[in-house]
């Protein structure tokens, strides 16, 4: 893990993104800095899941149910006590405490990996239906309305730790993209780590992971967990952003739009998420300025088409392009001079 | 408390009434190296699964070095100290040979030693020019080496070895009986094999497994002349016995 710290790659990729978070804000509009921010949050939830599937192969349909508990315990926590912090720390707590529970039971309790797909899909539509019948105005903890299928307004925006100023768009997007660069940065040493790289090991035979004497029960649920919290980081950035959280965080739609962006990204990576993220969102965006177009149909073609020309994602096949060009390039050298 | 190793007791286990292992009993002293020999549905691999903890026993008792590990988890009975070679190589296909021995030594010999163990082992196995190779795309003998490498890097106490040479050439063989030799006295092994050349080179003494019971225990040279397991051999495997 400390060689990763010194690795040029690692370093790389910290100051490339470093450079990228001051620099946006300086030529960029308002309003694209305004946009970044939420793909960044939503980048950061897209990791979670490329943690939680594409290294820890636990296929969940339940990794926005996380980013959905975060958020509301971030609204709910922030309305009660004036203030991000308390927001922040309740919507990491909440989603790793559900984590826990799931977890403990689909682990522990040997249940296989499609029956955990589907009981994971399972809990975000019961938080759906259950935060739908909330609307009345009985519903409210403290002075949080639940408000069900209107969610919760006026959330507090993120503000500097012990000032109750609240971030600027510009700051907001410094938070975000910090967010998602700092778990990006994050994950990466886990996965150099012993823990992250018994977490892979799982992933390709848990039998032999287990005949080698590791426990895979608490592995699995240790990288559930962190991506539990990941998710629920993102989902308190999330309604801190938009100043609102409403219950279609549990819809089946999103659920299945984190799936697309980890799949087009390219599962097993990490930083193919965060592009598989990006260039849908960018794409939604830019399609739904066309008038009379529908992004969706749009986009599911688009999707359609990237699995059959590029099965493993874009990162994967980028990488293994230019591997194949290195190599074509390394065994054409040496014959040069003979010729 | 009983002096043996390993040590089987009444062992049983039964697949929707029918009997793969049906009452086995099994003693292994600490440094033996015992050949266990049968027909294909003999039950040695559903016994080798019981070993190891990946089956429950319908009945019967387990003990390893004293402990009772009957029903225990595979990583428990692997932290006692068992390793096995499985009969269909079980290993982590989309990564690569070093970190596959890297995963088998850090468990077993700490963050210190494991770069090292795993350094030794791609020399020593010969798999140093493939170290950064997904193991999905080996060659079955190579494959195969990998497997063995996992269980050397463990470095266990009781090596399960199922069906080590299958599959590979001649020369494979060789490095495989080598390489066993060298483990003879320091290591205590069980072996299940169908190549009989393998195990008269190997053998010293062999149990003999027949519709889920052991239906001898002898020399490699009294089991080749004992009549009852040319009589369950007959059929599939009778021109196997006689070389």
């Amino acid at each position: 893990m400390r060689r990763e710290l010194r690795a040029p790659g690692f370093l790389a990729a910290a100051g490339l993104g470093l450079v990228l978070i001051a620099a946006l804000p300086q030529w960029a509009e308002v309003y694209t800095i305004f946009n970044l921010s939420v793909y960044a949050v939503l980048a950061t939830l897209a990791l979670s899941l490329g943690l939680v599937w594409g290294m820890g192969g636990l296929l969940g349909f339940g990794q926005s149910a996380f980013f959905g508990l975060g958020g509301y315990a971030y609204a709910i926590a922030a309305i009660n006590f004036a203030g991000s912090g308390p927001g922040l720390l309740a919507a990491i707590v909440l989603p790793v405490l559900a984590a826990a529970v799931i977890g403990y039971f689909a682990f522990f309790g040997r249940i296989s990996d499609v029956y955990f797909a589907v009981i994971s899909l399972t809990v975000s539509l019961i938080l759906y239906n259950l935060i739908n019948t909330t609307s009345g105005a009985a519903y409210r903890i403290g002075q949080a309305p639940l408000g069900g299928y209107n969610g919760i307004p006026s959330v507090p925006p993120l503000n500097l730790p012990f000032a109750g100023t609240p971030l600027s768009f510009e700051g907001t997007f410094y938070a975000a993209a910090g967010l998602l660069l700092a778990v990006y940065l994050a994950l990466r040493l886990l996965m150099r780590s012993r823990f992250g790289r018994v977490v892979v090991s799982v992933r390709e035979s848990e039998t032999r992971a287990e005949l080698l004497g590791y426990d895979v029960r608490l592995y699995k649920l240790g990288v559930f967990l962190i991506g539990a919290a990941v998710a629920g980081a993102a989902g308190a950035f999330y309604a801190a952003w938009g100043a609102f959280i409403g219950p279609d965080v549990f819809s089946i739609g999103f659920a299945a739009q984190i799936i697309v962006w980890v799949l087009l990204g390219g599962l097993g990576t990490l930083i193919g998420p965060v592009i598989g993220c990006f260039v849908v969102q960018a794409l939604t965006a830019w399609l739904g300025e066309f008038e009379g177009s529908n992004p969706n149909i749009v986009l599911g073609v688009l999707f359609l088409a990237a699995v059959m020309l590029l099965p493993k994602g874009i990162v994967p096949t980028l990488r293994s392009a230019t591997g194949r060009l290195m190599r074509a390039r390394a065994a054409a050298g040496p014959r040069e001079p003979a010729a | 408390m009983s002096a043996a190793f390993l040590e089987a007791r009444d062992l049983w286990r039964t697949f929707g009434g029918v009997a793969a292992v049906a009452g086995v009993d099994f003693t292994l002293a600490q440094g033996e190296l015992r050949c266990l020999i049968g027909a294909n549905g003999a039950g040695k691999s559903t016994f080798f699964r019981m070993l190891t903890g990946q089956l429950a026993p319908t009945r019967g008792r387990i003990r390893l070095k004293g402990h009772d590990i009957t029903g225990r988890a595979p990583f428990e009975v692997a932290r006692l100290g068992v390793g096995i070679k499985t009969q269909v190589p079980s290993l982590f296909e989309g990564l690569p040979v070093a970190e596959n021995l890297w995963l088998a030594a850090r468990r077993a010999q700490g963050a210190r030693r494991a770069d090292a163990v795993t350094a030794e082992l791609l020399e020593e196995l010969r798999l140093a020019r493939v170290a950064d190779a997904e193991v999905g795309t080996l060659s079955h003998g190579q494959r195969q080496w990998v497997e063995l490498g996992m269980v050397l890097a463990a470095d266990p106490e009781l090596l399960l070895l199922d069906e080590p040479a299958a599959g590979m050439t001649s020369d494979e063989v060789e490095a495989t009986v080598a390489l066993i030799e060298r483990l003879r006295g320091r290591r205590t092994l069980v072996i299940v094999e169908h190549d009989m050349h393998f195990v008269r080179r190997i053998a010293e003494k062999v149990t003999v497994l027949h519709r889920g019971r052991v239906l001898v225990e002898d020399t490699m040279d009294s089991i080749l002349s004992n009549p009852a397991v040319r009589e369950a051999y007959l059929g599939s495997r009778a021109g196997g016995l006689d070389g």
